[in-house]
């Protein structure tokens, strides 16, 4: 009798780790199904074409064209990439070969730190300093895509040192030690050797770091300006979708909210792209 | 009457036949040897005969396993299966906590939960293994800071206490030094009166010293299982002289 | 003699390229938390702690006390479907089989997910369709859904690092699976689980976005999971919003970055110790 009790609880046990592990699929479908729902409706209603490719993001005249947030995010994100991918890789390349093991071991931490520090800080941080900055040095509000790309980039940096430094280590020694041999200078074989060879852990560090940045919201909603126009300058004040949707969800009803939902599902998109992308290259780099 | 009989036993790994079709009679409070090359069979065969072969995906068995006449695969729960026939396996592995813990976990899991009664098994497992005079003052520490062959004979403490009927060692003295080896071989003899031993072992010296019959397999097959020593003395198959002279193997 | 670098004016430009990153990667570090420090911790004022809220001492507590109860909240909520599913993946499931792939694809995904669209995704599922409102509850099942790939990856490390031959010598002393996992496996993996779980708590801590429209901002201590309450990183947020408390709003991204900074110290301390 106590066997065949021990058996079903066995059973029982592992159905319910199984129906735990189901947690995260159901997750995905869920959150999937609630924003799909919500927002293709408002797609539709509004037209792909208005909604996609419309310039003018008026609520109050029911005119919901988010371009500009779209162009926006690409933007920012853009600029970010511009100024955290090549700050990101020399800082791995030197942590990886050309600093002793005392300034790994204050260096290592900080950038892990630098990851855990919250969004809403780094926001502040932008907003007391990087924008008065700004507002001395161009003049103007000092908010904008400039100071949005600048914060976004300290941001993506903690990601895309670690993940580099990580591909780095995975290179083979003897790539570099061949270069050396060959009467290379040791900056020379590591940039020209051993970076090309973690190229697809590089890129996928670069991907990592898109969706970061894309993704990001509270910080950059603080020092962007927000106005819903595409940007003539990079000073000139700029709004992003996630922006978008965090500065008016709070007051929006009827067909103004589910066009901020749909903002929502086409951010979705591009991240789901992202992922994609940075899965495929992981892939590759392993 | 043989503690354990295997009959036309055949094994698979997915596709690929392991073991080919073998036979052979355990006897009851003897020490039993399974020797032969590496990739042989021993260790497969072995971890067969307390189903622990169970965890390995894609593991097929044909034939029929008897421990005292009932077929282990057919008509026993594993978990009596591994009350009654108890493993120490090739390297120690002590669990990560303390020595008392170690020995009680086989006790408790089988529902032994009055304290004096552990206790009093705790010291019987330990006395048994030979290990109770160098552990009796700590043992609520941790098992990991033993010496390697005092974990080993933990581990033997370890697989007594649930008191199973046969003990099976594979290659249990492959990772210790000479001292801690002839302490472990002793140990064994000493336990045949008690137990029933299956012994898997690299080291033909070690067969010959302590096991009362030997199996020699290779390929798969046993080539030839007889007392030791007539094994070793008089082998039937060439195949076996060949091996323990050391001309190949 | 001629230096290396006097005849390689490129090596020598990527040297120099490498040392600016440093500095400043480490620099705007630096300067990030000294900076706030330096304007916080003067602000930091006793009534910023008084047990009520009011619009007079714009206080800290109950948003802190309310931190901790979301916190609490969300890894009940998560911690038995993280860990039971890195139990499932690691103890039961076959590698190859399809729903271990599909499980780390969907887990993938979700690390991968924006907080916004968790908040949005929140106030969409448990606030209208649940009817739960802005509350405790509708915050804490958000959050549960974001840290839950972060519990499960690093349970899942945190097992497949414990040693075959333990659970090889359980099963041998006739133990079954389940108290295998409980008495052996899972006790071996807890420092592996605790650095996740702490890293978890760090995420809740610093989010915003997830919670804004789904806990909201009420500034006082909930009376039940019902009521709608605000974190810290939301009242500093809300702080920042308004524009009218700078000098509390600098004191409370002091004790926010500090609180935060302790926990991925601690939650990497532990992971370092494991590596040992």
């Amino acid at each position: 009798m106590e066997i065949s009790r021990n058996q079903f609880k066995e059973k029982i046990m592992k159905l319910v780790f199984l129906v735990t592990a189901m947690a995260s699929i159901i997750a995905v479908i869920v959150i999937c199904g609630f924003l799909f729902v919500n927002g293709v409706p408002a797609i539709k209603e509004i037209g792909v074409k208005e909604f996609l490719l419309g310039m003018e993001w008026l609520p109050m005249q029911e005119i919901f064209g988010i371009l500009p947030m779209i162009v926006g995010s690409i933007y920012v994100t853009a600029g970010a990439i511009i100024i955290g991918v090549p700050i990101g890789i020399f800082s791995a390349v030197y942590l990886v070969r050309f600093c002793n093991e005392k300034v790994y071991k204050i260096v290592k931490p900080a950038v892990e730190l630098m990851a855990g520090i919250p969004s809403i800080v780094y926001g502040f941080f932008g907003l007391v300093v990087i924008v008065p900055a700004f507002q001395t040095i161009f003049g103007g509000s000092g908010k904008g895509l400039l100071t949005a790309s600048l914060l976004l980039g300290i941001m993506i940096l903690p990601t895309i040192i670690s993940v580099v430094e990580s591909s780095l280590r995975a290179v083979p020694e003897h790539y570099y030690e061949g270069a050396l041999a060959l009467g290379a200078t040791r900056e020379r074989s590591m940039f020209f050797v051993t970076l090309p060879a973690a190229k697809s852990g590089v890129l996928a560090g670069v991907a990592l770091g898109i969706g970061r940045a894309i993704g990001e919201t509270m910080a950059v909603v603080m020092v962007a300006g927000n106005q819903p126009i595409i940007p003539d300058s990079i000073l000139s004040g700029v709004r992003t979708m996630t922006s978008n949707v965090v500065l008016e969800m709070g007051y929006a009803s009827g067909l103004h909210r589910e066009a901020l939902i749909a903002t929502a599902v086409v951010l979705f998109v591009f991240i789901l792209l992202i992922n994609l992308s940075f899965s495929a290259l992981k892939r590759r780099a392993d | 009457m043989s503690k354990i009989s295997i009959q036309d036993m055949e094994l698979y790994y997915g596709d690929f036949q392991a073991i080919k079709g073998i036979s052979m009679e355990i006897p009851e409070n003897k020490i039993t040897a399974f020797i032969g090359p590496s990739g042989c069979g021993k260790s497969t065969v072995i971890k067969s005969l307390n189903r622990m072969n169970d965890l390995v995906e894609g593991c097929r068995i044909t034939g029929n396993i008897l421990l005292d006449g009932v077929d282990i695969y057919k008509e026993m729960d594993p978990i009596v299966l591994r009350k009654r026939v108890g493993m120490v396996f090739q390297k120690p592995n002590p669990f990560p906590m303390s020595v008392y813990d170690n020995i009680a976990f086989g006790p408790r899991t089988h529902g032994v939960k009055n304290k004096a009664q552990l206790d009093e098994i705790v010291e019987r497992s330990l006395r048994q293994a030979a290990i109770w005079d160098e552990v009796k003052d700590r043992l609520k520490k941790s098992a990991l800071g033993l010496s390697g062959g005092q974990q080993q004979r933990l581990c033997i403490a370890r697989a007594m206490a649930v008191e199973p009927e046969v003990l099976l060692m594979d290659e249990p003295t492959s990772a210790l030094d000479p001292i801690s080896t002839n302490k472990i071989e002793e140990l064994a003899s000493d336990l045949k009166k008690d137990f029933t031993i299956v012994m898997v072992t690299h080291n033909m010296q070690q067969a010959a010293r302590i096991s009362d019959k030997t199996a020699f397999f290779l390929l798969g097959d046993v080539i030839e299982y007889n007392d030791t020593d007539e094994l070793f003395s008089n082998p039937q198959d060439k195949r076996t002289e060949d091996y323990i002279t050391g001309r190949f193997g | 003699m001629i230096k290396t670098k006097d005849r390689h004016p490129m090596s020598m430009f990527l040297n120099i390229c490498m040392k600016i990153a440093i500095i400043f990667t480490v620099g705007i570090l630096a300067f990030l938390i000294g900076y706030i420090l330096i304007m916080g911790i003067p602000n930091i004022s006793p009534e910023l702690f008084a047990w009520e809220f009011t619009t007079d001492n714009q206080s800290m507590m109950p948003a802190i006390i309310n931190t901790l109860i979301m916190t609490l909240l969300t890894l009940v909520i998560a911690l038995p479907f993280g860990i039971g599913a890195a139990i499932y993946l690691v103890e039961y499931a076959r590698q190859s089989s399809p729903i271990v792939k599909i499980v780390r694809i969907t887990a993938e995904t979700l690390s991968g997910v924006p907080s916004i669209v968790f908040g949005l995704f929140g106030f969409l599922m448990f606030g209208i369709a649940f009817g739960w409102n802005y509350s405790l509850m509708s915050g804490a099942m958000t959050l549960a859904i974001m840290v839950l790939p972060v519990i499960m990856r690093t349970t899942e490390e945190a097992l497949l690092g414990v040693p075959d031959s333990y659970r090889e010598a359980s099963f041998g002393l006739g133990a079954g699976k389940l108290r295998t996992i409980f008495r052996i496996t899972l006790p071996s993996a807890m420092p592996g689980i605790i650095a996740g779980v702490i890293l978890s708590i760090g995420r809740i801590v610093g989010e915003t976005a997830a919670l804004l429209f789904t806990a909201g901002t009420v500034a006082s201590i909930p009376s039940s999971v019902f009521d709608s309450t605000r974190t810290l990183a939301v009242h500093l947020y809300a702080l920042l919003n308004e524009g009218l408390y700078m000098e509390q709003a600098y004191a409370t991204a002091v004790v926010l970055m500090v609180v935060v900074i302790l926990i991925n110290w601690l939650s990497n301390r532990i992971a370092k110790k494991l590596a040992k």
